[in-house]
């Protein structure tokens, strides 16, 4: 047992203090917190500009209708289209000029400016004039523009989850979608990348001769156990450095680098996107509490716990099929064979991942939520969609017996292998050291 | 150590046929045999690294177990370390996995690295050595849990002249403290001062097994050196039956000859014939080498084959 905590502890720290290890652990966060704040950040550069825009405006159409804005002036003028423009343009102002059209409604416009306007103020522009342009065209038609506007209706449709206990939840399908397939995807990288690490891991043992040394006073068991366990902790650290350092990174460059009133643009972009996902027009603030009681009908405890539970399982599961195919060859180069049948239902899994989501309770996403090999990622796509607890208590019960059942496969595959050289290893040949006896 | 009637076939040779040979405690016993023979084989199954199809290994008359293979130091014929690690902390771990505490492996360690004058590499990585520094290391893990029986695949290979010589010291050293020694290599001439006992395999057969002198004595010719001064030919004063000049040059001032006594004469007889007409510098007996023997019992051996 001493043994097996030695070797934990060395492919802990070997890999722990691994150059590339640090880089990762740094440059995931740091590209996380870029996703969330660059956008951000962009709109805010873009709109930070005050424009001041003089409208040239023959038609007599937006005359005072252009109000001021948050970060945009309108002031009008009249005359030349010439003089006015160089006038506007040496004080750095823009000019909006919309021409006499030839039939009467006036759909063209042209905005001069001395560098690129933002988009802010382009929209809004446009969003004036077409308001405009359509209500004289439907009083032209003769209808009341304000009938239109009463007939127009918003559907609010809202689902209704209701648990075993009757108790009632509002739920909201995007957000859902999204946890599922993030939470789906962490897993699947994360099994083949700590996966691959142990294959190779043991692949290098194997070529450098160091069993042959380690062998004497070591079992071989107790050697890929070792690696095996050591390795998911490398995972399990670098995982939870993520998270933390991606909140540290949001909250440097919030508190520091964008000065204090960034915040509030955070929130309010997190709202507009709330809105826009969420598919309700109306207030930003109903919208984004409406998001905020949809995460929290997502049980965040299960999901937590799952993650983790899925995450080791899965790994130990792959990871020892892993073991077992370094063990059997003598390069690195001569996995591939051995790769692509054990990866197939982790392919699978991802591949079948939408029809998963669309249908989370289908006979075919409960089934593969069970099954071992697809269970890590199909179940932890559906727990946001709410799963009754005897179906994860199931899943999670299969997915131990199914790592206790390829680790001690895989076992039995690597004390032979692992000390085989210069055969070619085939299908047929792994057949016969499953059968060898101790 | 004993090894009976070990046999082991792969896909399509036999790897070792019948082998049967004996290691006698506190010796140094050099395993030899050209390459492919079997030598590797055989020590891996000596270490059950492969198990053997028949015959049995014994230790101290006991059939092999796993906990003999804790006494058992090995050390392959190159790498066994891992690469990306530094000298100092690789060292303590297969130590450690070894069964020795922390305390233990460092002292040991430091007395072993003064030892060799290599304690400046202790925090360098075992990629960045030369490869006979890299075995330097290896040499130092494989002893440090003071294992009862120590092999050694080629251990020389990667040396210079300075450090094989070192090598074989602290070999002769440990051997002193009691621990008996199994060399495998293809190069005779590193192991024959060294060797108390050889085996030599040749096509996965013992072909010739014992003690070194008496080794030496079997194959012996019967040829000496002489070295005189004379102004007549040996030739003439020689008789072709009973003396053969094997070989004959003029050094500075004297000559020297090789000459071979025939059916039963013996060095006395040579000298009273010689003595009255040269004058005798010197006479010494020409022993074969390891490497003549080898080469002799090997060619002798693929004959037979034919």
């Amino acid at each position: 047992m001493n043994k097996i905590l030695l070797i934990i502890q060395r492919e802990y720290l070997t890999r722990v203090r691994k150059k590339s290890f640090i880089v990762m652990t740094l440059v995931g966060p740091l590209l996380m917190a870029a996703m969330i704040l660059l956008p951000v950040y962009l709109s805010e550069v873009a709109s930070g500009k005050m424009s001041k825009v003089a409208v040239l405006d023959e038609t007599g159409w937006f005359f005072e209708k252009f109000k001021d804005q948050d970060k945009i002036e309108f002031y009008y003028v009249q005359g030349d289209l010439a003089t006015e423009k160089s006038k506007a343009l040496v004080q750095g102002d823009l000019l909006l000029y919309v021409p006499l059209p030839e039939l009467n409604i006036p759909v063209n416009a042209e905005l001069f400016a001395s560098s690129q306007p933002g988009l802010n103020v382009r929209a809004y522009i446009k969003s004036v004039m077409k308001n405009i342009v359509e209500t004289k065209r439907l009083m032209a038609k003769g209808i009341d523009p304000e009938v239109i506007k009463e007939t127009k209706t918003k559907i609010n449709l809202v689902t209704i989850k209701v648990d075993e206990t009757g108790e009632e939840q509002k739920s909201n399908t995007e957000v859902e979608i999204g946890m599922a397939y993030l939470a789906g995807f962490m897993i699947y990288f994360f099994i083949f990348m700590f996966g691959a690490q142990v294959m190779k891991g043991v692949a290098e043992e194997k070529s450098n001769r160091i069993v042959e040394v380690i062998i004497s006073s070591v079992r071989p068991f107790q050697l890929m156990m070792g690696k095996i366990i050591g390795v998911a902790l490398v995972g399990l650290t670098q995982f939870m450095l993520w998270v933390i350092l991606t909140f540290v990174f949001i909250g440097v460059f919030q508190s520091g680098i964008m000065g204090g009133d960034f915040g509030t643009v955070v929130q309010s972009q997190q709202e507009q996107m709330a809105t826009a996902s969420g598919g309700a027009s109306g207030m930003d603030a109903a919208a984004f509490s409406q998001v905020g009681e949809v995460l929290g009908g997502i049980n965040f405890k299960v999901m937590i716990f799952s993650f983790l539970f899925y995450f080791l399982g899965g790994y130990l599961l792959y990871s020892s099929l892993f073991a077992a195919i370094g063990s059997a060859v003598d390069q690195e180069a001569d996995t591939q064979q051995f790769m692509l049948p054990v990866s197939l239902p982790l392919i699978f899994a991802v591949v079948s991942s939408s029809v998963v989501i669309q249908q989370p309770d289908s006979a075919f996403s409960i089934w593969l939520s069970m099954i071992p090999f697809t269970s890590p990622i199909i179940m932890m796509m559906r727990i946001p969609f709410g799963v009754p607890y005897w179906q994860i208590g199931m899943s999670f019960g299969l997915l131990v017996l199914g790592f206790v059942f390829t680790t001690w496969f895989a076992a039995k595959i690597y004390r032979v292998g692992i000390l085989m050289y210069g055969k070619k290893v085939s299908y047929g040949e792994l057949w016969k050291w499953l059968r060898y006896r101790e | 150590m004993r090894a009976t009637e070990i046999t082991k076939t792969y896909a399509n040779h036999k790897a070792l046929d019948r082998v049967t040979l004996e290691v006698p405690e506190k010796s140094i016993f050099g395993l030899l045999g050209p390459n492919g023979a079997g030598k590797t084989t055989l020590i891996r199954i000596i270490n059950m690294i492969t198990r053997p199809d028949t015959g049995e290994v014994f230790i101290d008359g006991h059939p092999l177990t796993r906990e003999d293979i804790g006494n058992i130091g090995y050390m392959p014929e190159e790498r066994g370390i891992y690469k990306k690690m530094k000298v100092g902390e690789q060292a303590i771990y297969l130590a450690r996995l070894k069964g020795l505490s922390r305390a233990d492996a460092m002292k040991k360690l430091k007395f072993w690295f003064d030892r060799l004058e290599i304690g400046s590499w202790w925090n360098r990585k075992v990629e960045e050595l030369s490869k006979g520094m890299q075995q330097k290391v290896q040499f130092i893990v494989t002893i440090l849990h003071e294992p009862k029986l120590l092999i050694f695949d080629e251990p020389f290979s990667g040396f210079d002249p300075i450090n094989v010589n070192i090598l074989k010291d602290e070999i002769r050293y440990l051997n002193e403290q009691g621990a008996t020694i199994i060399f495998s290599t293809h190069n005779m001439a590193s192991v024959e001062e060294i060797c108390d006992h050889i085996t030599l395999i040749d096509n996965s057969r013992n072909v010739l097994s014992g003690e070194i002198h008496a080794i030496k004595d079997q194959f012996k010719t019967h040829t000496f050196n002489l070295t005189y001064k004379s102004e007549k030919k040996l030739s003439e004063l020689l008789n072709e039956t009973q003396y053969r000049i094997t070989k004959q040059q003029k050094l500075r001032e004297n000559y020297s000859a090789d000459i071979q006594l025939l059916n039963g004469s013996t060095t006395n007889n040579l000298l009273t014939k010689l003595l009255p007409e040269v004058e005798v510098i010197a006479m010494q007996e020409i022993l074969p080498s390891l490497n003549d023997i080898f080469i002799e019992v090997v060619n002798k051996n693929s004959y037979s084959h034919e």
